[in-house]
């Protein structure tokens, strides 16, 4: 018990240890402030920034692209990985185009996709949908691949019809391999929104963090990028909090 | 002999593609009466499972027929008790015992009501909440008994439910089956390894031959019911029967290991 005690303030002395030795070290003069500024700097700017209200304007562009862009590529991608798990026919003809589709590197289509659905927010909910739905397509496939056979035969020896199979069945027994695929898909999709706000937004934490960079407000850069980093961190606590409710049988 | 309950004729099966094909099964015909409790015996591979599975409608013979006898009293005519693994693990031990009635649409607070009786009867009312992987492997089996119990079929369907057991606790579940289907007049198809657990629960052991699986012997087990698994063992006439049985099986264990090792 106190050993887990002290594991703990040491797990939360640490990150602070080092926040003071960063301040100290710029104090000296050791780092320089034009590249690094010091953490009570950075908290100033992002005081000012959140007081003026711009921060939040920024959080919630990013944050509802990530939203609606993550649900528009996991919920056809579930669909499409369900179909794609029970059918070898569809498995058979969608393989190879998923295999080909996947490793394209998303960012690399985000100008066709400003092509296709202009300069606005659709473009990179359409940029993020597309980079978790591959991952959860194939993320789904494989886990009804891997339902054991034994199910499907107590489900027919018990009078399952085919929509309580899917409901109570194949759903349930793909989800922890369906949330670990979201997981991935959380962390690629942060990586692509900020990489899309960077070059084709006028709002959002990447645009905020590019912008900053282009007029060398170095303080606003970090403030961005500590705050994606707990947008990162909130959204895998929410999708882990998700998959607690979802998948109760698996602690 | 009561009345008939099943009759299985002249059954063929053959696995595998064409070229390779693996003759499962081949003439096997059988009968079995109303309330009658069958234990069907063979080495590995011999088709013992792919009976059951026929007669369960889980697959199709490629020839001959299973007529199963309705009793008119609309209740489903067979449920399965798996080998291990057969438990649905995202659902509790409640929801897995009451599965044949949630599939039939029967109502959550009804089922609440129904599954307490037979929770009760395996001895889980306190595990209701918990799911599988928490119990252990003999509680497991005991909710997959409940659960084809719950369905009330007209046949037991038994496919080695105890063969991941220990010895002791593979006894207890032997007598807790003897004394809830002395009680419920269900015919039973069981296939096990064991020819102890054969002679300890069937009124008829079924012991077939190596690959293709054909009947080789039918013998009566002509023990005095109610019986305890346990107290049989004890019966000089158990151990006579027990390698009776023993001794036609064993060229057929014999031939089935022959022919692993020589495609090895």
């Amino acid at each position: 018990m106190r050993k887990v005690t002290q594991e703990r303030a040491l797990a939360i002395l640490s990150p602070i240890a080092v926040l003071v030795l960063w301040q100290l070290a710029s104090d000296v003069g050791l780092v320089d402030q034009r590249y690094v500024p010091s953490p009570v700097a950075i908290a100033k700017a992002g005081w000012s920034l959140a007081a003026t209200g711009e921060l939040e304007k920024h959080v919630w562009a990013s944050l509802r692209r990530l939203a609606i862009g993550f649900v528009l590529g996991a919920v056809p991608g579930i669909l499409i990985g369900i179909v794609m798990g029970l059918s070898r026919w569809v498995r058979a003809a969608l393989d190879p185009l998923v295999a080909a589709l996947y490793p394209i590197p998303k960012v690399a289509i985000l100008p066709l996709l400003m092509l296709v659905f202009g300069l606005g927010d659709a473009s990179k909910v359409a940029v993020v949908a597309m980079s978790v739905l591959f991952l959860t397509i194939i993320n789904t496939t494989v886990g009804v691949v891997q339902l054991e056979k034994i199910y499907f035969d107590v489900a027919r020896n018990y009078g399952t019809p085919w929509y309580k199979l899917f409901a109570r069945v194949i759903l349930p027994g793909a989800l922890p391999t369906i949330f670990a695929g979201l997981r991935i898909s959380l962390g690629v999709s942060l990586v692509v929104l900020v990489s899309a706000e960077f070059v084709a937004a006028n709002s959002g934490i990447g645009y905020l963090i590019w912008s900053s960079w282009q007029t060398l407000v170095v303080e606003n850069m970090f403030v961005g990028i500590i705050v994606v980093t707990i947008l990162g961190v909130l959204t895998t606590f929410l999708l882990h909090e998700c998959e607690r409710l979802l998948v109760p049988w698996r602690q | 002999m009561s009345t008939i309950k099943i009759q299985i004729d002249r059954l063929a099966k053959s696995f595998g593609q064409e070229g390779e094909k693996v003759r499962a099964l081949a003439d096997f015909t059988l009968t079995v009466a109303d309330g009658e409790f069958v234990c069907i015996v063979g080495p590995s591979g011999c088709g013992k499972t792919t009976v059951l599975r026929i007669v369960a409608g889980l697959e199709k013979a490629d020839s001959g027929r299973v007529d199963v006898r309705p009793s008119g009293t609309g209740r489903p005519q067979n449920a399965m008790v798996f080998q291990e693994h057969g438990l649905f693990p995202w659902m509790t031990v409640e929801d897995n015992v009451a599965l044949s009635l949630e599939m039939r649409g029967v109502s959550r607070q009804e089922r609440r009501e129904k599954v307490g009786f037979f929770l009760e009867m395996i001895g889980l009312t306190r595990f209701r909440g918990h799911y599988p992987h928490q119990l252990s492997g003999g509680m497991r089996q005991r909710v997959s008994l409940a659960r084809a119990l719950m369905a009330d079929p007209e046949i037991l369907l038994m496919d080695e439910p105890f063969a991941a057991l220990d010895a002791q606790n593979k006894l207890i579940l032997q007598d807790e089956l003897l004394s809830i289907w002395e009680g419920s007049q269900k015919t039973v198809l069981f296939i096990t390894h064991g020819i102890d657990e054969a002679i300890a629960l069937g009124d008829r052991i079924v012991v077939m031959t190596a690959q293709p699986g054909r009947i080789k012997a039918i013998v009566p087990v002509d023990f005095p019911r109610p019986r305890s698994a346990a107290e049989l063992r004890a019966d000089p006439r158990f151990g006579a029967l027990e390698l009776s049985i023993w001794r036609m099986l064993e060229d057929e264990v014999k031939a089935t290991r022959a022919r692993t090792e020589g495609r090895a």
